[in-house]
C-alpha cells in the first residue's frame, strides 16, 4: 500500500483514509461522499459525471429538433417524455457531482467556457425523422450498455444515480426501434430514411466509446479505482454483437463492407473506425458543436434574470415572515 | 357512453376541436423550451405541463372523431386541416417571447382551465365530463406553477417586474376571447354539455387578481381585445406553427410512423 | 453574463414511494424555497408515480455523523449479540416465539 504514497492522484496522502478506501475496493464495496478519497479519484469521477451530465443537456437539443415536427401525436408525446428523462438524468447526474464538493453552476460554467466536454456524437446533426429513430436505437443503445456497467462503479452517488437512469432508459431503446421498425416496414422512401440514418449514425455510435484500450489515457486508473468495469474495446464489441442482428431483422446494411461473423471468436470482426473523424468532432470542429454550445449558453443568459428574480422573491417572503414573526 | 341526443354531432365535434386545438397549441408552444429551459427543475416542469396538454388534445381528439362518425382520429384533426379550421384561442398561438411571456400566457389560460374543466367534468356528456375531471387535476397543478412564477417575478426584481408587467400588457388583449360566446356555446349550454363561458369570468378574475396583488402588479386595461380563433381567424403565428406541427405528414401523406 | 450569478439553495429529497413505508432518500435538486422544492421534486423524481409524499430538507440543514469516528461510533455495536433474537436457545417445539 505504502507504495501507493507517490503515485499520482494521492497527493492528499492519509494512512487511515487510504487502508479504508483499499478496503472497500477490494470488498467491492461503495465509497461515498464523506468518505476519505485520493484527490485523483475524485477529480477523474468530477470530469467522467460532469462529461456525462454535459452530455444529457447538450444530447436534449439534436433531439428537441424534432419536438415540434413529430409526424403523429404518439410520437410528439413519447419523444417529449424521453428529452425531458434526459434533462432529468442531467439532473442527477449534476447531484452526483455536487457530492464531490463541485456545485452545479460550476459545473455548468466550465461546459460554457469550453472546459468540460460532452459526448462529441451530439455534434452531428439531425436530418430526417428518421434520425429520431437512430438516436434511440443507435445512440441510447450505445449508452446503456455503458450505463449498466456504471451501475457496477465504486462512487456511491455515481452508481444510484445508473441505477435510476437505466432503469428510466429502458424505453428510449425501444421508441427509437420502433420508429426505425416502422420506417423499415414502409414505404420506399421511408426505407431509404432509414438506410440513410443508420449509414449517419453506426460509426459515430461505435466511437461513443472511445479510444481503442491501447491509447486510451485515463483508462487503467479509471479500472484500478473500479470506476470503470469493462474496456471500452470490450464495450464496443458487446454493442456491436447486440446491434448487427437487430439491423439484419429489419432489413437494413450496416455501412461497414469488414463487418463479418467470426465463428472462432464468437464476435462480428468489423472495419477500422476512422479516429481522425473522431478528433474533428471531438475538438468542436464537427458540423453543429459551435451550434450547440451556443443554444445551451444562451439558455443559461437568457434564464439569468428569472433564476435572479426566483432568488430575490424568496430573500423577500422569508424577510417578511421573519418580521412577521418578529411583532 | 351517453351523449345528449339534443345536440347534433357536428356542433359536438367543433366544441370538443375547440378544447383539444387550445391544448394542442398551447402544449406544442411549451414543447419549443425543451432544452432551452433558464433552469433544468424548470425545463422537465414545462415539458410535464406540455405533456399535459398534449395528452388532453388527444382525449379530445379521439373523441371527436367517435363523436363526429367519419373515421377520423387524433391524427388527422392534429395534421390535416389548415389555419382556418383551427379553432383554437389566439392567446394559445401566441410566440413564447421571455419566459415572462410564457408564464403569463400560461398563467391566464390556466385560469380559465381550471374553471371551465371543474364546470365540464359535471357535462351531461359523460365521456367529456371524464376527461375534464382527468384534466381539470392536471390544469389545477399547471396554474399553481404558473402563478407562482407570476408572483415570484412579479415581487422579485426590477427587471423582472417589468418583463412580466410588460408580457401582462402585452397579452391582455386576447383575455375577452376567454369567455366570448356565439351560438355553438348557446347549443352546448342548453344541452347541459357545457357552461356559459361567460359565468366563468368572475371566478378567473378573482383568481387573476389575487396573483396579480401578490405579484405587486397591475391589471392591464385594454380597449380593442383580440378574438376570432374560435372560428378561424388567427394570428399569423398559428401558420408557421402547422408549418412545423404538420410537415411530416405533408410531405409524405398517407403513412404510417 | 457574470459567472458570480448566485446559485438556488440545493435541497436533499425524501420520497415515500406508497402508504406503510418511510420516506427515502432519493437525489438532489436545486430550489430556492421550500414550495419549489416539493414542486420541483414532484415533477424530478415522481414522473413515473414513484411516491405518494415528498419531503424536502434542505442540504445545509443536515447534520452527519463523522465517518473517521466510525470505528469508535459503530464497532461497540458488533458484540451486542444479544440484541438479536438469533442469540437466544428456545426448545424444540416450541411456537409463536
Amino acid at each position: 500500500m505504502s507504495d501507493l504514497r507517490d503515485k499520482k492522484g494521492y497527493e492528499n496522502w492519509d494512512e487511515a483514509g487510504v487502508a479504508r478506501f483499499e478496503a472497500l475496493l477490494a470488498a467491492e464495496e461503495k465509497v461515498e461522499p464523506r468518505d476519505w478519497m485520493p484527490d485523483g479519484y475524485r477529480k477523474l469521477l468530477v470530469r467522467q459525471i460532469s462529461q456525462h451530465a454535459h452530455s444529457e443537456v447538450v444530447g436534449m437539443l439534436p433531439e428537441g429538433n424534432w419536438l415540434t415536427r413529430a409526424p403523429t401525436l404518439k410520437r410528439k408525446a413519447v419523444l417529449l417524455a424521453k428529452i425531458q428523462d434526459e434533462a432529468g438524468h442531467a439532473l442527477y447526474l449534476y447531484s452526483a457531482c455536487e457530492t464531490l464538493g463541485t456545485t452545479r453552476d460550476e459545473t455548468i460554467e466550465a461546459l460554457h467556457d469550453g472546459r468540460a466536454k460532452y459526448s462529441s456524437i451530439f455534434n452531428y446533426p439531425t436530418l430526417t425523422w428518421a434520425d429520431i429513430g437512430a438516436i434511440g436505437w443507435l445512440v441510447d443503445g450505445a449508452a446503456i450498455v455503458n450505463q449498466v456497467m456504471l451501475c457496477r462503479c465504486s462512487y456511491g452517488p455515481y452508481a444510484r444515480a445508473m441505477e435510476r437512469i437505466c432503469k428510466e432508459e429502458s424505453f428510449h431503446q425501444r421508441q427509437g426501434y420502433e420508429i426505425v421498425t416502422k420506417l423499415a416496414q414502409g414505404t420506399p422512401e421511408q426505407k431509404k430514411m432509414a438506410q440513410e440514418a443508420l449509414n449517419r449514425w453506426w460509426w459515430p455510435s461505435l466511437m461513443m466509446f472511445g479510444p481503442h484500450d491501447s491509447e486510451s489515457t485515463h483508462g487503467n486508473q479509471s479500472t484500478e479505482w473500479k470506476i470503470k468495469r469493462r474496456s471500452n474495446d470490450d464495450l464496443r464489441q458487446h454493442f456491436v454483437d447486440m446491434t448487427v442482428p437487430q439491423a439484419e431483422i429489419l432489413g437494413l446494411t450496416v455501412p461497414d463492407p469488414d463487418l463479418k461473423w467470426n465463428e472462432e471468436r464468437g464476435h462480428y470482426d468489423f472495419g477500422p473506425i476512422d479516429w481522425d473523424e473522431f478528433k474533428r468532432v471531438l475538438k468542436g470542429g464537427g458540423p453543429v458543436g459551435r451550434e450547440r454550445l451556443n443554444a445551451r449558453r444562451k439558455a443559461w443568459e437568457d434564464g439569468a434574470w428569472v433564476r435572479e428574480a426566483a432568488l430575490a422573491h424568496a430573500e423577500k417572503r422569508r424577510a417578511r415572515r421573519q418580521a412577521a414573526a418578529a411583532e | 357512453m351517453t351523449t345528449a341526443t339534443d345536440i347534433d354531432r357536428k356542433s359536438l365535434t367543433e366544441y370538443l376541436l375547440r378544447l383539444g386545438d387550445t391544448s394542442l397549441i398551447l402544449g406544442h408552444r411549451l414543447s419549443e423550451w425543451c432544452g432551452h429551459g433558464p433552469v433544468l427543475e424548470e425545463d422537465i416542469a414545462m415539458s410535464n405541463i406540455a405533456l399535459d396538454l398534449i395528452g388532453q388534445a388527444r382525449l379530445l381528439y379521439t373523441y371527436a372523431g367517435t363523436v363526429e362518425g367519419e373515421g377520423r382520429d387524433e391524427d388527422d384533426f392534429a395534421f390535416k386541416r389548415d389555419v382556418t379550421d383551427w379553432k383554437n384561442l389566439l392567446l394559445a398561438e401566441q410566440p413564447n417571447g421571455d419566459f415572462a411571456a410564457t408564464m403569463v400566457r400560461q398563467f391566464l389560460i390556466d385560469c380559465f382551465n381550471v374553471e371551465l374543466y371543474t364546470s365540464l367534468s359535471k357535462s351531461t356528456d359523460t365521456e367529456l365530463a371524464a376527461i375534464a375531471a382527468k384534466s381539470l387535476k392536471e390544469v389545477t397543478y399547471h396554474r399553481r406553477h404558473s402563478g407562482e412564477w407570476i408572483i415570484r417575478m412579479g415581487d422579485g426584481t426590477d427587471e423582472s417586474h417589468r418583463r412580466v408587467q410588460r408580457a401582462l400588457d402585452d397579452h391582455w388583449i386576447f383575455v375577452d376571447e376567454l369567455f366570448e360566446t356565439d351560438a355553438l356555446d348557446a347549443a352546448i349550454v342548453a344541452a347541459g354539455i357545457g357552461p356559459d363561458l361567460k359565468s366563468l369570468r368572475p371566478a378567473w378574475d378573482s383568481m387573476v387578481d389575487r396573483v396579480l396583488a401578490e405579484a405587486t402588479l397591475t391589471r392591464p386595461q385594454t380597449d380593442f381585445p383580440r378574438s376570432g380563433g374560435r372560428t378561424g381567424s388567427h394570428s399569423e403565428y398559428l401558420g408557421f406553427i402547422l408549418s412545423d406541427l404538420q410537415f411530416m405528414q405533408r410531405a409524405y401523406p398517407g403513412m404510417e410512423w | 453574463m457574470p459567472a458570480s450569478s448566485r446559485e438556488w439553495p440545493l435541497w436533499e429529497i425524501f420520497v415515500r414511494s406508497r402508504q406503510g413505508l418511510s420516506h427515502k432518500h432519493v437525489g438532489s435538486l436545486r430550489a430556492v424555497d421550500a414550495e419549489m422544492a416539493i414542486q420541483n421534486a414532484r415533477d424530478v423524481y415522481t414522473r413515473r408515480r414513484e411516491g405518494e409524499s415528498i419531503w424536502v430538507v434542505e442540504a445545509s440543514h443536515i447534520h452527519a455523523s463523522q465517518p473517521e469516528s466510525r470505528g469508535p461510533f459503530f464497532d461497540p455495536a458488533d458484540d451486542k449479540i444479544y440484541r438479536h433474537p438469533t442469540f437466544y436457545d428456545v426448545p424444540d417445539g416450541v411456537e409463536n416465539m
